[in-house]
């Protein structure tokens, strides 16, 4: 038996690990889990654990219902919060067909081929997710939404519960091997960030499907709610997943060129060109809900055009300024990413965009000046810049007609995506908003 | 690493004296003792010998069981003893007859030696509050478990095993990783993060970062 596994059945021995936890991802990046007994895992790991996948969204082929979770030994951590006494575990699985072979729609397959895409150019990519996300005293939407507080961007709140809980959550993640680099209060009221540091993209996938989880987790446990939806309130700025990555070539950064202005390397410049090229492509991805789009709007530092700039925070690709000494830490920035994206997906996505402005050499259009992001969307149109999708219906347009994002997701999720995100649209189009009434009721 | 160099437990104090000339030949490091009340610390094996009094002799075979020392006993026995045994198989792991051969409980101690060696004494490594036992894969920082991966366990058995040396990167991707690893040195410095995550604030110390060179384990050389 492989040692990794060999270490896992030894650790769940060891510390008398009840119960553990098969985590999956479906296509909408919802988490799924089904518990295990120790005495279930060595097969679990040599003959994976059959489910009917037809419940599973995006897994659904009725013909073929049946699929196999197998157990990926690199991932098994110890639950922090569970019982000392009962100690539980979780370990995240790939999906695969009961022939053994990688199972279509499993976003974690996506991201392997992706990686493996990247491996045969020589790279590995690393990713590292600012995930935004709300605190609410309750999660009916029937009722107004009551913030924990009014606290704005770098508050300190001592006086309310949310900084106690966020460094709670802080300290559970970095239990699980997810260290943080930041997190403080963010711009809105109630809405906090957390900051992961870089690591390669499958593990980061996995640790923001793990962050998700212990944030909504914790904040239940004081009877609050934490939400990830891109925009919970009107008129504040939404919760992003503004997301950092780099490409290594074994250990040189792939982004980075002492020579350059920018210090950007060609590869990099290609790589923003590539991101720039298929941005409409992806956004349905990395976008994914009606509710995305509300986010996506001028004003509340949201990318709405395609563009890249070095130090503006409206651009859709930012390239941070490193620090003299930390060449190595060269990297560039995706700002339209929210927090409700599968990350599976969604990484795959600008992984593939970016890689493909390498491969076929797209040139890197000149850098936005600071003055687009004051034009109206006509003087910007006439500039020459394009807009990102306005809604997820003009998104999906642009994926179905994308061959690069077939590619990425393959044909399966690719069709079922497209099917169920129109299905969520045109629920949307039939409903009356509060805003239609608001405005139209009395006037007409 | 610790060294293996703990003493064989002996009954009664003083031995028998043909039991010390056996153990003295065969260079043991043994100690007597005449009670299991204030045992401590880790040992081989004991050596028990019901000559002079069983009951005692059994007495002291109990105390160290109940006190959950786990210690492999061998007990020394008459003939006429023999019968003594039922029903106390949980307290000896072997018996030698006495008037005993010298090679026979010099065979039965190394025997029992060996079993303490496979099953009793776990190779650790120690530094300040972090223990690592090599063969149950398990750490702990100042008791309580450190629940890692198999990459984190490995590249933190590498740095403890040499504290205060300092390792470059490409020297632990190929140590713990192999050379043909795929996603060169950066995947030390994410474990290394991963790590330090998991010791916490108050132990993510342990492992510093060398500026320009890798990274070390515990104090250097100089500041000890």
């Amino acid at each position: 038996m492989e040692p990794q596994k060999d270490y896992v059945l030894r650790t769940v021995e060891e510390r008398g690990v009840r119960l553990i936890r098969l985590w999956f991802t479906d296509v909408l990046g919802q988490l799924k889990s089904v518990a295990i007994s120790p005495a279930e895992l060595a097969d679990a790991f040599d003959e994976g654990l059959q489910f009917d996948g037809s419940a599973i969204d995006g897994f659904s082929r009725v013909q073929e219902s049946d699929v196999l979770a197998v157990p990926d030994a690199a991932t098994f951590e110890l639950l922090p919060w569970a019982d000392p006494e009962e100690p539980s575990g979780r370990i995240f699985c790939d999906i695969r067909n009961p022939d053994g072979t990688p199972f279509a729609g499993d976003p974690r397959w996506v991201m392997r081929r992706s990686l493996s895409k990247a491996a045969e150019m020589g790279y590995t990519f690393y990713t590292a997710p600012e995930v935004e996300f709300f605190y609410f005293r309750h999660s009916d939407p029937d009722q107004p939404l009551v913030p924990l507080d009014r606290a704005s961007y770098f508050d300190l709140t001592t006086a309310d519960v949310a900084s106690p809980l966020r460094k709670r959550t802080i300290t559970m993640l970095e239990a699980m091997g997810i260290p943080v680099e930041y997190s403080f209060h963010e711009e809105s009221p109630s809405q906090h960030e957390i900051d992961l540091r870089y690591t390669e993209a499958l593990s980061m996938a996995d640790n923001v499907m793990t962050l998700r989880l212990v944030v909504r987790k914790l904040a239940l446990d004081r009877e609050l709610h934490a939400t990830f939806m891109p925009k919970p309130l009107n008129g504040v700025q939404g919760s992003g997943m503004h997301t950092h990555m780099s490409l290594f070539e074994n250990d040189v950064n792939a982004f980075h060129d002492p020579g350059d202005d920018y210090g950007l390397s060609e590869t990099a410049k290609a790589f923003i060109a590539g991101l720039l090229h298929h941005a409409r492509e992806i956004t349905a991805v990395t976008n994914q809900l009606v509710n995305s789009y509300k986010r996506l709007v001028a004003g509340d530092e949201a990318p709405t055009f395609v563009s890249w700039a070095r130090n503006n925070r409206s651009a859709l690709v930012r390239v941070p300024v490193v620090k003299p000494g930390k060449e190595s830490s060269t990297r560039i920035e995706y700002r339209a990413l929210d927090s409700a994206a599968n990350p599976y997906l969604a990484f795959s996505a600008v992984l593939a965009a970016g890689l493909n402005g390498v491969k076929e050499g797209y040139e890197l259009p000149p850098e936005a000046s600071a003055d687009l992001y004051t034009m109206s969307r006509g003087q910007a149109r006439a500039k020459g810049f394009a807009e990102l999708p306005m809604s997820l219906s003009e998104a999906l347009d642009v994926l179905e007609s994308s061959p690069l994002m077939a590619e990425v997701l393959g044909e399966h999720i690719h069709e079922w995506f497209l099917r169920n995100k129109r299905a969520e649209f045109a629920e949307y189009r039939r409903e009356v908003t509060p805003f239609e009434l608001r405005r139209y009721l009395n006037t007409w | 690493m610790t060294a293996v160099t703990e003493p064989l437990l002996v009954f009664p104090d003083p031995p028998p004296p043909e039991l010390v000339r056996t153990l003295d030949l065969g260079g043991y490091n043994w100690k007597a003792a005449g009670s299991a009340q204030e045992l401590e610390g880790r040992w081989l094996g004991a050596v028990v010998s019901a000559q002079e009094s069983p009951d005692d002799a059994f007495g002291f075979s109990r105390a160290l069981a109940r006190r959950g020392l786990d210690i492999p006993v061998l007990l020394l026995v008459s003939g006429a003893q023999l019968d003594e045994l039922d029903m106390r198989d949980d307290l000896y792991t072997d018996f030698c007859l006495t008037p005993f051969h010298q090679r026979e409980l010099e065979a039965r101690l190394a025997h029992l030696v060996w079993r303490s060696g496979t099953a009793l004494r776990p190779e650790l490594i120690e530094y300040g509050p972090m223990v690592l036992n090599v063969e149950t894969y398990q750490a702990t920082i100042a008791g309580r478990p450190l629940d890692l991966t198999y990459m984190e366990y490995e590249l933190l058995k590498f740095l403890a095993g040499s504290p205060g040396k300092v390792f470059t990167r490409e020297t632990l991707l190929s140590r713990v990783w192999g050379y043909d690893y795929f996603g060169g040195a950066r995947t030390v410095d994410v474990h290394v993060r991963r790590l330090r995550a998991k010791l916490g604030e108050q132990h993510a110390g342990l492992i510093t970062t060398v500026r320009s060179v890798g990274y070390r384990f515990g104090l250097s050389r100089w500041e000890r």
